[in-house]
């Protein structure tokens, strides 16, 4: 064991992560950040003091032993390093890529008080992708415990609460409403900072602990909530349906052709591979002088995209100033590397017609702060006369999402006045059995602060089983569910958590799926 | 048989989703217009009229919305009426026959039109508009309301079922441009005579293409009569998450997926509904031309390789 570390002997500087040069990438649709390979990860791990009191801890929404992990890493111990951050975090890959880091564990980092933090989403992200490339994450043992349960939504809260009743051995089924799994992941955070492969990956490990996923499955239309728990048969329900229902400005020409919110941009570009046109059916609408309302992740986001997509240039038009701005650091960062022009204290007023019902530009008018509002934040008031005119070509509305009015609209479910569902400290929704977490609960949030929901929520899930119907057994060949026989129902017939969707090599052998090398 | 630029663009996710939508059923009324009837029996029992849903016909397609029009909970199908107008309706109008599946069908989407007994009630469909406002008229029927139908038609040879209308209606006025059929005029004259000959009209529904819509809008405003009309905006994901189907009411902008598609035709600012319409018409254009290549390409091939093992269509393009 090495002397203990100080702040004086460890590697003074941040280890960089390799890029793609921002005038190549600006133009590419393949990550930007290359990530730490060995050396560089063993190097930044050999930052952490180890602290008594690991603050970094407290930083995380969900508690990664993120010290404890560091160590493992800094002994060459990835396997081990992994099982450390899985026991708190399923998603590492994910997680690496997306955390807001610099306000959780690497703002409170005890080495930032002299330097730059330690760099722990990059030695997440590096054990994550090492994950994804080991199998580490193969099926525990499961015992079924027969109990059925679906979770509405498959976006971080849906796989994270899907992952955990899957190992306490429920038969887990996800309804998803768009084609494809993911939710924010998988539509609108892009390929350039969350290559779509990852998400596959972790997908394909919930297949592998046995949990379905049933697309094209608008809950509350097809089927409601009620029905889930009476007529499907369904001993519990989670829903994560996110808070996706964009936010439109509401000023003058915001129907105009040309004028789209960052979700639609990015839903095209992303899920239905709009860049790919014509190879892809679905088109999207190129401007050459971009303006991007927001300056959130997605605003990031939309104008990373739009410069892929070969806009000439593209503006962030934001109210406040750079402070505030809710992006993560690093996003910010890299758009301006990029080259987007950033118009802090700037709102926009109006959006002007071309005359064919298409933008020529948006009136704005200067901004400045004033007294704190209620989140903090100096609240921004227009600069009398300060209003000017701006030419650009396409408009793009990051300015926040609202509740998805689907399940709200189809349930008795208790909603908020900002039509949230309302839970309580175990986040049970008004309806016994279901239970609900992210974005659909709290409004926009983080990735990570929803998969913490999920699993919360499948811990009280599993407790409410346990306590209802201890050890029930599974209804072979079963009775009709939804008025309907299995064979009829149009969807993958249900199935039990034991064997995984496909045979991992090595396990034919054995005819197991018993973890090999659990620590 | 598959267009050559589909085959090898993969994700390792595609194998995810349920795609196992079969298409049990299927009829061309005209060299444009088509019926399908898919097989899936929890969106027939869930379907109600005004309803629609968003289809994908391959990995690589658009999401286009297709409104329900008709659905058998006893059958477990639901039917869809399409008017091959661009590249993803005219490749479905080539692609799906009986026995091939749907890649994706999610619904039923929208909120239902509200269906009160009342004394009469017109539903007015014009083109694209006949099948979707079939539903509305038998729910009306069953009911007990008066159901009086107007549909529009180019000419004779374009009419499709007449007789099911005939079946749910009081009362069937129809209209062509030629006067080939019925009345000669436009489904607005129709609506007229309607109002004209039944005095105790509450409601008029409106289903069809946007100007359609906009002219009965006017029709009725001055009687008083409430219209309601099925908007029809682009759409992408058809849950609430783009907002690319916003439409203009008097009072705000509303999403067409999931707070409509039905509004009150008095509210709607139909003008903003068309220039919207029109945004991508260039690269609809380019989807057009690029696929009528690769089909070119794919029936060469085709013909040179491949033994198809759908049914040829003789009437297609
Ligand atoms: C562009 C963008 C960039 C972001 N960047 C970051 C970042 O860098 N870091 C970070 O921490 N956070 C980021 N976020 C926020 C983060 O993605 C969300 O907080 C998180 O995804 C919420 O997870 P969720 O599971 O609650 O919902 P979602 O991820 O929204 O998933 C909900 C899923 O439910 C489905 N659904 C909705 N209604 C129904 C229904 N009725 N039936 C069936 N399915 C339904 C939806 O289709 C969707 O797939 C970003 C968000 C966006 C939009
Ligand atoms: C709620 C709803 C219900 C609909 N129901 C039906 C239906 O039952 N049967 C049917 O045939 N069509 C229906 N449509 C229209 C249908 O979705 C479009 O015709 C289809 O998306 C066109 O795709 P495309 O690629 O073939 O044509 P594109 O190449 O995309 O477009 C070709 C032409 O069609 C016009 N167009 C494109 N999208 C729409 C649209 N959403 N509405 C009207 N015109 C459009 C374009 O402006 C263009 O002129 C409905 C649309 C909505 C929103
Ligand atoms: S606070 Fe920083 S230095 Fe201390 S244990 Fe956490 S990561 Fe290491
Ligand atoms: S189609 Fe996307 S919000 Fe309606």
């Amino acid at each position: 064991m090495p002397a203990k570390r100080t702040i004086r002997t460890i590697p003074q500087e941040r280890t960089p992560v390799r890029e793609q040069d921002p005038a190549e990438r600006a133009r590419n649709f393949t990550e930007v950040s290359l990530g730490y390979n060995e050396t560089e990860a063993i190097r930044e791990a050999q930052r952490c003091l180890d602290c008594a009191d690991p603050v970094c801890i407290a930083g995380c929404p969900v508690s990664i032993d993120i010290p404890g992990f560091i160590r493992k890493v800094n002994e060459g111990d990835y396997r081990g390093a992994y099982d450390t951050i899985a026991a708190s975090n399923l998603l590492p890959a994910v997680c690496g890529r997306v955390c807001p880091q610099e306000n959780q564990c690497e703002g409170v980092c005890t080495v930032a008080d002299t330097l730059e933090p330690v760099a722990i989403g990059r030695l997440e992200r590096f054990i994550g992708d090492l994950a994804i490339t080991q199998n580490w994450a193969r099926p525990p043992h499961i015992t079924p415990t027969d109990h059925r349960v679906a979770i509405v939504g498959s976006g971080p809260a849906g796989m994270a609460c899907a992952a955990d009743l899957a190992k306490a051995g429920c038969d887990v089924t996800v309804f998803e409403a768009l084609h494809l799994p993911g939710g924010v992941l998988r539509y609108g955070i892009p390929d350039f900072r969350l290559p779509n492969a990852v998400i596959d990956a972790e997908i394909a490990n919930l297949q592998q602990l046995g949990v379905t996923f049933i697309t094209n499955t608008v809950v509350g239309r097809l089927f409601t909530i009620e029905d889930m728990v009476t007529e499907l048969g369904f001993d519990a329900v989670f829903i994560g349906t996110g808070a996706g229902y964009p936010t439109m400005l509401g000023i003058p020409g915001d129907s105009l052709n040309g004028v789209l919110s960052a979700n639609e941009l990015l839903t095209r570009a992303n899920l239905m591979h709009a860049r790919d046109f014509p190879t892809y059916d679905t088109p999207i609408p190129l401007g050459r002088h971009v303006a991007v309302v927001g300056a959130g992740n997605t605003a990031m986001d939309a104008m990373r995209m739009c410069l892929r997509l070969g806009a000439e240039n593209v503006h962030c038009i934001y109210r406040r100033s750079r402070d505030e701005a809710p992006a993560r650091v690093e996003e910010v960062h890299h758009a301006e590397q990029e080259g987007v022009q950033f118009h802090w204290l700037t709102n926009p007023v109006a959006i002007l017609d071309d005359g064919r019902g298409g933008v020529r530009g948006m009136r704005c008018v200067q901004m400045e702060l004033g007294e704190a509002d209620d989140s903090g934040r100096r609240r921004p008031a227009p600069v009398p006369g300060s209003e000017f005119e701006f030419a650009c070509d396409q408009v793009v509305f990051a300015i926040g999402t609202n509740a998805n009015p689907i399940i709200g609209q189809t349930s008795r479910l208790s909603l908020n006045r900002r039509g949230y569902l309302e839970v309580d400290q175990d986040l049970a929704t008004s309806i016994a059995g279901v239970y609900a977490g992210g974005d659909i609960v709290t409004g926009a949030a983080t990735v990570i602060e929803a998969m913490g929901a999920g699993r919360r929520a499948a811990a009280a899930i599993t407790r409410y089983l346990a306590i209802r119907d201890p050890g029930r057994r599974y209804r072979e060949g079963g009775e009709p569910v939804f008025g309907m026989p299995a064979a009829e129902r149009n969807f993958a017939p249900l199935r039990l958590a034991t064997v995984p969707a496909d045979p991992l090599p090595g396990d034919e052998a054995t005819g197991t799926t018993e973890r090999t090398s659990a620590p | 048989m598959q267009p050559a630029s589909r085959q090898p663009v993969g994700s390792r996710a595609r194998g995810l989703s349920t795609s196992s939508f079969e298409i049990v059923g299927r009829e061309d009324f005209s060299d444009l217009t088509y019926t399908l009837e898919v097989r899936h029996p929890l969106m027939a029992r869930a379907a109600r009229p005004g309803q629609f849903v968003i289809v994908m016909s391959h990995p690589e397609g658009e999401r286009i919305p297709l409104t329900l029009a008709d659905f058998d909970a006893d059958a477990g199908t639901i039917t869809l009426v399409i008017q091959a107008v661009g590249k993803s309706t005219r490749e479905l109008q080539r692609d799906a026959q009986v026995g091939t599946t749907l890649y994706g069908i999610a619904g039923p989407l929208g909120v239902p039109s509200s269906i009160h007994p009342l004394r009469t009630v017109v539903c007015v469909g014009g083109g694209l508009g006949v099948a979707p406002v079939f539903p509305q008229a038998r729910a009306f029927h069953e009911n007990g309301t008066r159901v009086i139908a107007v549909l529009g038609f180019r000419s004779a040879d374009l009419v499709f079922w007449e007789e099911k209308f005939r079946d749910v209606c009081d009362d069937l006025i129809l209209c062509t441009d030629d006067g080939s059929a019925g009345i000669q005029g436009r489904v607005t004259d129709g609506l007229t005579l309607a109002l004209d000959s039944y005095d105790d009209v509450d409601e008029v529904v409106a289903i069809g293409p946007p100007v359609m819509m906009g002219a009965c809008a006017e029709v009725t405003r001055p009687r008083g009569v409430r219209t309601s009309v099925s908007l029809n905006p682009i759409m992408v994901d058809g849950t609430g998450m783009c907002g690319g189907c916003r439409v203009r009411l008097k009072d705000g902008i509303r999403f067409a997926c999931v707070d409509g598609p039905d509004f009150d035709a008095h509210q709607v600012d139909f003008e903003d509904l068309m220039n919207r319409l029109g945004s991508y018409r260039g690269d609809e254009t380019q989807a057009v031309q690029a696929w009528e290549q690769s089909c070119h390409r794919a029936e060469t091939a085709a013909s040179e390789v491949l033994v198809t093992t759908l049914p040829t269509d003789d009437g297609r393009a």
